[in-house]
């Protein structure tokens, strides 16, 4: 008879697959990268394509250095260097993008042992790195169809205040909002436009490949806390506002919710939301930075590991 | 009817379309079989005839070794031309009776009794059920008078009868239920009497319509049962879950149903107690599910206890195409075979012949936390933590996150889109628990 295979029951498996999930994810983003492109030309493409070609070739050139298997093709690389580059301005020298994309890679994947291993969201510590070492080209602007440089309305939030804000979008609050879920503002790459990031991410949710409540409490986290603590006084804030500037979508549906680095039950997803969402608001309304969307996930993401240890699954018979 | 279920669990295919529809066949018994000496959880029984011994269908060949062991029968007639370690379907290798047929089929007299078994004493019903060899025979093959016999202080209250037949391709039980419907609930009568239970449920899945039907039917008359539809999911007839689904009721990590005051019985243990008790008939012969790709003739056999796999596929036309895998069960839980020279056992739900268009081959990778095998875990354990865990020989962590309680019905491998071999890794570390307890 022929060879015959001995191994350990389940017999049967489904079609899921590592690479199949990644690349569904970069599938999700690509309304965001063609909005990009139509809001900023083709440099934003550029940023794209130097962002996601770095961090698959030295993901490449390290795992052949290192002697292991080259995992390029699972799309996690790809993936990376996508939000990497979502995560810059169309206005950076290419160069930006690339040590971006290098840093994430070698020091925030590969060095932590690669993909499932990483404790912290790759293209955040590359972007981290980046408002670090190059703060003033992380933090120029462009507006839409023009080369002229703007601030971001969080920026204008943030250095001049809502009056301000509301002057530079012809004094209507749902202009702004239009604007701002369309895409029509200053600001990165990929975090400009709600409308596109949402389709994606409904995709995803459908897919099941991430859960909508990691999401959801997120953003409503910002959105109570803005609104009470955003305005002037107590409960006068602005919760849309904050909901739809800055990267909070962009994070929270497609970078919170990696796999690797959030927490593993939908409990724990929810205690990382909440985290997240108050880390966020903190750093909007009271810290430095306009933003702080990146922040708040990264430093819950070290968080991580605590929450999963505490909340588990109720057991069966327990 | 609003068929029950439980949170987590699989959708696996089902592949049942193979086989649903094909009455049950009796095919002729073989010209040898191997009967080993270990077909049930518990001590092995001890062999009591000689090589050179002519023996009867349905003699003992080896006795019960003790309260938790059932003796096993000679399923032909013939001569005993050897005793010998021979290769086993679960064991991978035990001693056995081998019994060469006279072509006759001579049984051993039977005591029928029809329906005077209602006046035997309980004792005397559970040595019978004892004498005929019967043990669960739904996989696991626990001896049947020991589930009869929970201690004093455990009082049963409820009986459920297992026909959900999770495990995809297996219609074995689907066909018992459609086409014996009568022992089941004559074996489930005798099962109550003899625990006193007030309650029985008979849990199946949705499915299998023709099935609910016909069970229903069955019991308009009978007030204290009940038939009950489970969705349609994997691991529906995994006994806790049937417990949690039917009764609301939690069987205690690491305790028995009979904590919770439930004992479950598959409806092939049910018709082997109505064979033995009405018809005073050991157990020598059970219901096979025969299918997969790999297979000319996919079939529902009722086949001898001891019959060679070759011999059974045989009857089945042979292979068909690349043959990946052979399989004593289901697909899910069932255990791969090195060889077809081994025997149907009394566990034997299936013989599964799955082709390499079935059988996919993948390695294995790193766990990215997805948190898939939580969502499928119907233990609502975290099979990824216990995976990495033992792959770094954290045994004793392990324990502490519950290895032990884990059923191995292989949802969380099913579904890691990481192609973890969790259920190798847990099979492992509870084979390093036991072996440290001793």
């Amino acid at each position: 008879m022929k060879k015959i295979i001995v191994s350990t029951s389940p017999h049967i498996k489904n079609n899921e697959s590592v690479p199949k999930i990644m690349w569904s994810v970069n599938l999700s983003l690509l309304p965001a990268a063609i909005l990009a492109v139509y809001f900023f030309g083709l440099r934003a493409f550029w940023v794209m394509v130097v962002g996601i070609v770095t961090a698959v070739i030295t993901e490449a050139i390290i795992q052949k250095l290192a002697k292991q298997e080259i995992t390029i093709k699972d799309g996690s690389a790809f993936l990376t260097g996508l939000l990497l580059s979502f995560n810059v301005s169309s206005a950076v020298p290419l160069w930006i993008p690339m040590v971006g994309s290098f840093v994430a890679i070698a020091i925030a994947k590969l060095a932590f042992g690669g993909l499932g291993c990483n404790i912290f969201n790759p293209a955040l510590i590359g972007r981290a790195f980046l408002l670090a070492a190059w703060p003033v080209q992380m933090t120029t602007w462009l507006a839409p169809f023009s080369a002229k440089t703007a601030a971001t309305p969080l920026g204008i939030m943030k250095l001049e205040g809502a009056t301000a804000l509301l002057d530079n979008f012809g004094e209507c609050t749902s202009s702004l909002y239009k604007s701002l879920f369309l895409g029509n503002v200053g600001g990165c790459l990929g975090e400009v436009s709600a409308a596109a990031l949402l389709i994606g991410a409904i995709y995803l949710i459908y897919k099941k490949y991430i859960n909508w409540q990691l999401p959801i409490y997120y953003i409503g986290t910002v959105a109570l806390l803005s609104w009470i603590f955003g305005g002037k006084a107590l409960f006068i804030g602005d919760p849309l506002f904050h909901v739809l500037s800055g990267g909070l979508i962009l994070g929270a549906f497609f970078m919170a919710t990696d796999m690797v680095t959030c927490p593993i039950t939908i409990k724990g997803q929810i205690v990382f939301a909440i985290g997240a969402g108050i880390i966020l608001t903190v750093i909007r309304i009271y810290g430095g930075y306009p933003e702080g969307c990146s922040y708040s996930i990264l430093i819950m993401n070290a968080v991580t590991p605590l929450i999963d240890r505490y909340i588990k699954p109720k057991k069966y018979g327990a | 009817m609003i068929s029950l279920t439980f949170p987590g669990g699989i959708h696996p295919p089902k592949n049942k379309d193979l086989t649903r529809d094909k009455a049950i066949k009796t095919i002729p018994f073989p010209p040898k079989v191997i009967i080993p000496l270990i077909q049930h959880i518990g001590a092995p029984a001890n062999v009591c005839v000689k090589v050179g011994d002519e023996v009867k269908t349905g003699q003992v060949v080896g006795e019960a070794n003790g309260f938790v062991s059932v003796p096993v029968h000679a399923s032909i007639s013939g001569k005993v031309v050897e005793i010998a370690n021979k290769p086993h379907p679960v064991k991978g290798e035990c001693m056995s009776v081998i019994i060469e047929s006279d072509g006759e089929d001579n049984w051993i007299e039977r005591h029928v009794s029809g329906n005077g078994w209602e006046d035997f004493p309980i004792d005397k019903i559970k040595n019978k059920i004892k004498d005929a060899g019967i043990c669960g025979m739904g996989g696991a093959t626990f001896p049947t008078h020991v589930k009869l016999s929970p201690p004093k202080e455990k009082k049963i209250d409820t009986i459920i009868i297992n026909g959900a037949e999770c495990e995809p391709y297996l219609s074995a039980d689907h066909r018992v239920m459609l086409e014996d419907v009568n022992s089941v609930i004559m074996g489930l009568k005798i099962i109550m009497k003899v625990l006193g239970a007030k309650k029985a449920y008979i849990g199946i899945e949705d499915d299998k319509e023709d099935a609910l039907s016909i069970m229903h039917s069955a019991v308009v008359r009978e007030s204290n049962m009940e038939v009950v539809a489970l969705k349609a999911k994997y691991p529906q007839g995994a006994e806790k879950q049937l417990i949690k689904v039917i009764l609301n009721r939690e069987v205690p990590s690491g305790g028995l149903p009979m904590d919770v005051g439930v004992i479950v019985h598959n409806v092939g243990t049910a018709v082997a107690i109505a064979n033995a008790i009405v018809n005073g008939q050991p157990l020598i012969d059970r219901v096979v599910c025969v299918s997969g790709e790999g297979i000319a003739r996919s079939a529902n056999l009722k086949v001898r206890i001891g019959t060679l796999f070759s011999d059974v596929i045989n009857e089945c036309g042979g292979f068909r195409g690349d043959v990946a895998k052979i399989i004593n069960g289901g697909p899910m839980m069932g255990l791969a075979q090195y060889t077809t020279e081994v025997p149907v056992i009394k566990g034997t739900s299936g013989i599964l012949i799955l082709s390499t268009d079935e059988v996919k081959v993948e390695s294995a990778n790193v766990c990215i936390r997805c948190g898939m095998c939580l969502e499928a875990c119907p233990m609502y354990l975290v099979p990824s933590k216990l995976g990495s865990l033992i792959e770094n020989n954290c045994i004793k962590e392990a324990k502490e996150e519950g290895v032990l309680d884990c059923v191995e019905c292989g949802s969380c491998a099913y579904t890691c889109p990481s192609k973890r071999p969790l259920i190798h890794y847990i099979k492992y570390a509870k084979l390093q628990i036991s072996k440290e307890k001793k």
